[in-house]
């Protein structure tokens, strides 16, 4: 069965899926958009060092994108510039800087558009390994920091003052983020990472009551993006990174005609 | 509370403070937000801070409540004190859907009966299934108040509690942390969102303005013999109000700049030396 690559594509985007949506309420609630994009971003900075250090992808994009997310943290907290700025500048420096040294490794053929936008009908059995393997650590930290990152969302010094240690959890955060990212590149690339985060999360909050229900209804809904997304590529011959996004962009406007069913309560 | 010592020298004594801040002070852009702090708070206890805006009431309960760090002085607390909080201004994202009864296990884990028995003690029972966002000013103030008691704190601390509910909501609502006090004994350290209104049962008053200027029970006020020449018997009622002028300056490093154009430090200042000029009133 995993030798059809239809199969195989099906599988990698259903894990990214599971993870992406739960991770991506977070993001949403936390308005982090603009700096999972900027993480994601960092990506191809990481497969390019990757391939200068001769080490997996994989690893390089979390480490890079950690490390940015690390950075803007401090930055931020130094308050020289604008958040905003700070963002812009971080997420299109390292895209830049990314493309420049993939443009400069002659000596290794890389197909920057699977980079972008991700190249999901190619992906092998090891990817689809990794990204299950990722996704349940993700899954795994949500849950086990679910309380204190849900109560440094809702108010940070709340958090603090009931001894939710939110400084903690919102490393924990970082690290998860940059870990689908990781994963996740494969699948929609760096460009489009972002929009398996949110257009999930977004079209589960008018079904959801409470931030559980709307995590796991962003679960299935990333889930049905892909589905439909793939089965739509192979119908019309369309890219299938973008063809996802397409249908969870879809989903959502469905879920703007449904009435606010409020699940969960 | 990962800055706080623990006290261990109190830990064993029932009437001990669960809070201790001494010679508090905290500085922030070149500025001390708020010096020369002591304050303890003990089992049963009452503390209402009053202050004009930006007299460091807010950064004062941060320290007690273990959020921001000392930088100079100590905020011990007592080993293993449960806090329950609730912050000045919460606002809480649309895309983030929460009901009444999900904020109740925000930070801690809860049974369906414990949820229910502090819904129904703040009243609105009946909004246990409503979005948060939903709610008014006062019913959101009580579901915070309910949050924070359904904890079993040892140590509540209240920043503005009543802030945005009419005046007899928040007579209910002060009759709420009065007999959320009587009940579990727990301590209270309150800030009044009004420079010039304490809750009546309040122990302690401290009032700040960026340092400590003066302390009492609102009963030593309500005995003033310039409170009672004002207003009289009426003072006896569910709020006492307080008021309160400052004549002084407070200078960047500390010091603080007298009526007369002197100059004192703040750390041999009393409220003997302040020369404040003081207004009672009370209504119930």
């Amino acid at each position: 069965m995993l030798d059809d690559f239809f199969v195989r594509a099906l599988l990698a985007g259903i894990g990214v899926a599971l993870t992406a949506g739960p991770l991506g309420c977070f993001v949403v609630w936390r308005r982090m958009a603009y700096f999972g994009d900027t993480m994601a971003h960092a990506g191809l900075l990481g497969v390019a060092l990757s391939l200068v250090l001769q080490v997996a992808p994989v690893f390089g994009v979390f480490v890079v994108a950690a490390t940015i997310a690390g950075a803007l943290l401090l930055l931020d907290r130094r308050g020289a510039l604008s958040t905003d700025a700070l963002l812009g500048l971080l997420s299109h420096g390292t895209l830049a800087v990314g493309l420049v040294l993939v443009a400069l490794m002659t000596w290794v053929r890389i197909d920057l558009t699977a980079l972008l936008f991700g190249d999901v009908l190619a992906v092998g059995v090891t990817d689809i390994a990794l990204i299950w393997a990722g996704g349940a650590v993700v899954l795994a930290g949500l849950f086990w920091f679910w309380r204190p990152l849900l109560a440094d969302t809702v108010h940070p010094d709340l958090a603090a003052a009931e001894g939710m240690h939110p400084e903690r959890a919102r490393a924990v955060l970082m690290l998860l983020m940059a870990l689908v990212i990781a994963v996740a590149m494969k699948v929609v690339g760096v460009l489009l990472i972002t929009s398996l985060l949110i257009i999930p999360a977004a079209a589960a909050r008018r079904l959801a009551a409470t931030p559980e229900a709307m995590a796991v209804l962003a679960a299935l809904t990333g889930v049905l993006a892909v589905v439909l997304g793939l089965f739509a590529s192979l119908q019309w011959d369309t890219p299938s990174g973008p063809s996802i996004v397409v249908a969870a962009i879809l989903l959502f406007g469905a879920g703007l005609a449904l009435p606010a069913l409020r699940l969960g309560r | 509370m990962a800055n706080a010592a623990s006290l261990p020298d109190v830990s064993h004594a029932p009437d001990g403070p669960l809070v201790r801040l001494s010679g508090v002070g905290v500085h922030r852009a070149g500025r001390w937000l708020t010096r020369n702090v002591d304050l303890d708070v003990r089992p049963g206890e009452i503390v209402t801070l009053i202050g004009p805006n930006g007299s460091g009431k807010t950064t004062t309960a941060k320290v007690a409540a273990g959020i921001v760090r000392a930088d100079e002085g100590r905020a011990e607390t007592r080993r293993g004190l449960r806090v329950g909080y609730v912050p000045q201004r919460i606002q809480i994202d649309w895309t983030l859907p929460i009901t009444v009864r999900r904020l109740m296990t925000l930070t801690s884990r809860q049974s369906a009966a414990e949820i229910a028995a502090a819904l129904d003690a703040v009243g609105i029972a009946h909004l246990a299934e409503a979005e948060v966002q939903s709610l008014s000013g006062g019913e959101f103030q009580r579901a915070l108040l309910a949050r924070a008691m359904v904890r079993r704190p040892d140590l509540l601390i209240l920043d503005e509690p009543v802030q945005g509910v009419d005046f007899t909501g928040e007579v209910t609502l002060y009759g709420l942390i009065k007999r959320i006090r009587d009940e579990s004994g727990c301590g209270i350290l309150l800030i009044s969102h009004d420079l010039h209104v304490v809750m009546a049962e309040t122990d302690t008053v401290v009032c700040l303005n960026g340092h400590v200027c003066c302390r009492g029970t609102p009963q030593t006020v309500a005995e003033n013999p310039e409170y009672l020449r004002l207003f009289g018997g009426r003072a006896a009622g569910a709020l006492a109000v307080y008021r309160h002028q400052h004549d002084h300056t407070h200078l960047p490093d500390g010091r603080i700049r007298n009526a007369d154009g002197s100059i004192t430090d703040g750390h041999a200042h009393h409220h003997d030396g302040h020369h404040h000029g003081h207004a009672h009133e009370g209504h119930g």
